[in-house]
């Protein structure tokens, strides 16, 4: 029977060597093909017209992954301090689950959402209605970060109930209040799970499609821009609109390899950014 | 007397310092921060809120007017009469290959690791392995969906070898993508099975096998259950990689499909579209009425399925949770 489970196992392997090779075989023809000096000179991504614009992309995604940090970074800490430090148990009970359901809504019904309400309601009100009519960076960036608020409370809530108690009465003992004890005790005591927590969303916020297809405003093609309140395509959504148009990966010479082209770039940075969070979260385990 | 009138005066004393200790004054900063914590919380709740009555403001108009007849319509340019029995059709079928495909891989490869494996260095380089596979973006496992699934073993997912863009090539590529979660999920209920109970069964002579299917497995099986059951709701919410797999959109495809023949397997070795992607071909339509109201009629009935699963499994691990520590 081993051997059977030991295959199962060994299936792991072998889907992370087909993403590789999918990617690297279907992707190489953009890295020899390309032409460079485009890809980071120029301002225009519209892969139909064989323009390819990558740092177009990149802008995109860094903004959009920023506003996504600043809106889930405050709200899901803050969450986090509330249930680990402050709620009583019954009282976690009832809030908890807030967190596990939104986290349990699929990522496309955000996508709705950030471009029916979060643009006319939330960035229409802070920028002006012009601003709030379609999706913008902003809307998107609001939408990813909300997306994000479960994941970065989970993993930081984890890291602060690993603090022992220990530390919580010693401070008490020594005369400090709640407050004090959360802010200058358990939470630096906690501070590398908090920052697991960070990277993991930055990650999550990358690689997130849906949300920045419906709601970034553009359709298949996008100029540079790094006011986050026009419309952009991120990498991802670069990669789903290529995708869709006429029901298949169509266009010109180097528009399939630069879907997998815009993969690969994809898989390594979530990759580097997963194997640092994975060292942080690792960091507080062995602490305690 | 003397040890009464210590014991007295140090009550009293007792009950100044602790008068003192707790002070007269309100805390009124940590009030404050403890409001602006429950905020933080309560933010959450009001955008779920918000999110839940808006889809229901837009979407419940569609249900009401036409009722059955949008389920089991199939798309359309019209938006009066389109309807989403082919993205029914797709989702069910996706949540089937899921259960089939990566339940037994996932269980599988768990078990293996935390029953059989020995800890050498294989062993941690699949786990990191499996660590990193969850953590990667879906639209990259649609490329993974496209070029191997559909493009390399096309004589394995579709009849024909002309309509490459299959189901089944759709449902495996979620059955991967969803794989490594699964595995750790298991791999968390294993390793919550007290080791007594393994070392009692190994005491009366059973095999390791016997150990694992009459002692772990069983006790383990809420856990896995809950797990597995997420696992479908992810798989069924995800539109990304099934976008890049090459679902269909308002121009193709699908005739044929309705909710009568939902169940019928040879679906699999057809063109595909899903709840998900329904969705997000409509919020990406020119007209207001794909975009708003037949968008969010089509998550409505996504979420009721993704939500009444999820509801399910945190339900079942709380019942589970209370009777363990209980």
């Amino acid at each position: 029977m081993g051997a059977v489970f030991g295959t199962a196992a060994g299936a792991s392997l072998l889907i992370s060597a087909l993403i590789l090779i999918a990617l690297f075989s279907k992707g190489w023809e953009f890295f020899t093909d390309a032409d460079w000096g485009t890809v980071f000179g120029s301002d225009n991504w519209a892969p139909r017209q064989g323009e390819f614009s990558i740092s177009t992309l990149l802008v995109g995604s860094l903004i959009v992954t920023g506003i996504a940090i600043v809106v889930a970074a405050p709200l899901g800490l803050g969450a986090a301090i509330y249930l680990g430090e402050y709620a009583r148990p019954r009282v976690r009970r009832v809030l908890k689950p807030i967190l596990e359901v939104l986290a349990g809504v699929p990522s496309v019904v955000f996508g709705f959402f950030a471009l029916q309400w979060i643009a006319p309601n939330v960035v229409g009100r802070l920028f002006g209605e012009e601003a709030g009519r379609g999706g913008s960076m902003l809307a998107a960036g609001i939408g990813v970060g909300i997306l994000t608020i479960p994941l970065v409370a989970s993993v930081s809530e984890d890291a602060m109930r690993s603090v022992p108690d220990a530390l919580r009465q010693a401070s008490a003992g020594l005369g400090a209040r709640k407050m004090t004890t959360s802010l200058k005790v358990v939470v630096p005591a906690a501070v590398s799970g908090i920052v697991a927590a960070l990277i993991l969303a930055m990650s999550r916020a990358i690689g997130e499609t849906m949300v920045v297809y419906i709601a970034g405003g553009a359709a298949d093609q996008a100029t540079f821009q790094a006011d986050p309140r026009e419309a952009t395509l991120t990498m991802t959504a670069a990669m789903a609109s290529l995708a869709t148009g006429s029901d298949n990966v169509v266009g010109a010479g180097l528009a399939v390899p630069s879907l997998y082209f815009l993969g690969i770039i994809l898989f390594f940075f979530t990759l580097l950014l997963n194997l640092l969070g994975d060292r942080f979260v690792r960091k507080y385990r062995q602490a305690y | 007397m003397a040890l009464t009138t210590i014991g007295h005066s140090g009550g009293a004393a007792q009950g100044a310092v602790a008068q003192a200790l707790k002070g007269s004054r309100v805390d009124v900063r940590g009030k404050a921060f403890e409001v602006g914590l429950l905020a933080c919380l309560l933010v959450s709740l009001l955008v779920l809120a918000a999110l839940i009555s808006s889809i229901l403001t837009d979407g419940l108009g569609t249900f009401s007017d036409r009722g059955v007849d949008f389920l089991d319509a199939g798309l359309s340019r019209r938006p009066a009469r389109a309807g989403i029995s082919q993205g029914i059709v797709g989702s069910v079928w996706i949540a089937i290959s899921v259960a089939v495909v990566a339940f037994p891989l996932g269980i599988g490869a768990a078990v293996y690791l935390e029953e059989y494996a020995r800890r050498n260095w294989l062993t941690s380089f699949i786990q990191l392995n499996i660590r990193n596979l969850a953590g990667v973006p879906s639209v990259v496992y649609g490329l993974l969906g496209l070029a191997i699934f559909v493009d390399a073993l096309n004589g394995f997912t579709s009849n024909s070898g002309v309509d490459t863009k299959t189901l089944a090539a759709a449902g495996i590529t979620l059955a991967v993508l969803v794989l490594p979660v699964m595995i750790i999920t298991t791999q968390e209920s294993l390793r919550a099975v007290p080791q007594e109970l393994r070392d009692a069964a190994y005491g009366v002579g059973s095999t390791r096998w016997e150990v694992i299917r009459k002692i772990v497995l069983p006790y383990a099986a809420p856990g896995i259950f809950t797990g597995s059951l997420l696992s479908i709701a992810r798989a069924v919410g995800e539109a990304a990689p099934l976008i890049v797999v090459g679902s269909y959109t308002f121009s193709s495809g699908g005739a044929g499909l309705n909710l009568n023949n939902v169940f019928d397997p040879s679906h699999l070795q057809e063109r595909f579209t899903a709840l998900p992607t329904v969705i997000s071909n409509w919020s990406k339509a020119p007209q207001p009425e794909f975009k708003v109201d037949l968008a969010a009629a089509t998550i409505l009935a996504m979420l009721v399925f993704v939500l009444l699963i999820n509801s399910i499994a945190i339900v079942l691990r709380n019942r589970f949770e209370k009777k363990r520590s209980g």
